[in-house]
């Protein structure tokens, strides 16, 4: 989708907020939105693409709006909703007010680490042929789906070179429709800068996007 | 709002807490979460994993030239064998600065973050304006950060866009020569490897 996520390019954000020796949260409740992130994905009931969906999906006007990790929170909050996991009514409910079953047992650090291991590589260990070769010229197909999908707006009909082929990986589109892996090369992709933002760009400076089969055209 | 407006703004902080403390309770009532292991999470990510790990990487690459060569061929496994896969099996790749490349790094679309060498990214890699201009305007960006790259040297801006996580292998600094592994590892910074620092200057 084109959505308010897809940041790159845009102007009028401001300087960058940039922080002397930050701390890794700034607040407890930013670390617990983490940890039930991380436990909560750990349960298997979604994959990273259809969580990133699903904050693509968050209204573009509270996306803008929210830190960081209250966009985290709405997106869980949302993700459970979707996965019949909780309801709206529980949610907004006083916690004494609310009867719940248990749903199992819950995981412990080691195993919420062990599937996040597990879970976070991409690759896929298939024999897929690779459409396109190291050195190749490419263009970054002019497509705009809508759903789920990795080829940022700024690279879209712009034309590069396959710089390497990273191997076989999930294709992001389907898998976060649970479409399916569709396992296909993703390549480190080339573009001069001035191809993408034009003239007034140094002309030596590139940008590299990692871009799969299905995003490239000769 | 910024994060930092956010941060600031106590009475929507206390809203989004006691949403989050709803929501924890909620889903510990379910047993879809044990706060134990919330505990235990925050503690890795705060205590355990961070910077330092990339740091030992970037200074054993400067002291072992066959590492080097293995980092920048299969950094996954060459990082791997230091013991950092840490919560991520995240595939890596690090890229070289030379005298004449500069890299930099960015996650437009969301936050993509090299976790398993540098724990949780900070809130400026995270903010809108790093990840709406340092691919387009690099260079502004790294003026940003006090770091002035000369014409001569090209300027490469990755954008992590898939399941790849991209770690700067900074230029060992002039004048340490001498120095061994430890204190090279004191030298290299999150930034450096992030690609908003210079450690050689210029």
């Amino acid at each position: 989708m084109d959505g308010i996520h897809d940041m790159g390019g845009m102007d009028g954000f401001g300087p960058i907020p940039i922080e002397q020796d930050e701390p890794v949260f700034h607040a407890p409740w930013e670390g617990r939105v983490w940890a039930l992130n991380s436990a909560l994905g750990a349960l298997g009931k979604w994959n990273i693409d259809a969580g990133r969906y699903t904050m693509e999906q968050l209204d573009p006007a509270l996306y803008l709006q929210s830190a960081y990790y209250q966009r985290w929170l709405c997106r869980t909050e949302n993700i459970l909703i979707a996965h019949d996991m909780v309801t709206r009514q529980e949610l907004e409910s006083p916690p004494e007010r609310c009867k719940v079953k248990s749903q199992g047992r819950a995981l412990s650090v080691d195993e919420i680490f062990a599937r996040q291991r597990q879970a976070r590589s991409a690759r896929v260990d298939e024999d897929v042929a690779a459409q396109f070769k190291v050195g190749e010229t490419v263009r970054a197909r002019n497509i705009h789906p809508k759903g789920h999908t990795r080829i940022p707006r700024y690279v879209r009909g712009k034309t590069g070179v396959i710089d390497r082929d990273h191997g076989v990986f999930i294709f992001p589109d389907t898998n976060a429709l649970f479409a399916g892996k569709k396992p296909q090369h993703l390549y480190s992709v080339r573009f001069s800068a001035q191809e993408i933002w034009g003239p007034d760009t140094a002309s030596a400076d590139k940008v590299y996007v990692d871009m799969w089969d299905d995003y490239l055209e000769v | 709002m910024t994060d930092d407006a956010a941060h600031g703004d106590h009475s929507h902080l206390s809203d989004t807490e006691l949403r989050v403390r709803a929501l924890e309770s909620l889903l510990t009532d379910k047993g879809l979460v044990d706060p134990a292991a919330l505990d235990a999470i925050v503690d890795t990510y705060e205590n355990k994993v961070g910077p330092r790990n990339g740091a030992r990487v970037v200074a054993r690459a400067w002291v072992d030239p066959d590492f080097k060569q293995w980092l920048l061929r299969d950094a996954t496994v060459a990082i791997n064998s230091l013991g950092f896969t840490s919560t991520s099996g995240a595939d890596i790749v690090v890229l070289e600065n030379t005298v004449k490349v500069h890299n930099l790094t960015v996650c437009t679309l969301c936050s993509c973050y090299p976790w398993a060498v540098l724990g949780l990214p900070p809130a400026w890699y995270k903010s809108f304006p790093y990840r709406a201009r340092a691919i387009k305007d690099p260079r502004g960006v790294l003026r940003e950060f006090g770091q002035d790259v000369p014409d001569d040297v090209e300027v490469r801006v990755w954008d992590s866009t898939a399941e790849v996580r991209y770690l700067v292998l900074p230029e060992r600094p002039a004048g340490t020569d001498g120095m061994d592994e430890d204190a090279l590892a004191g030298l290299v910074t999150r930034n450096a490897m992030i690609g908003t620092d210079r450690l050689a200057g210029g």
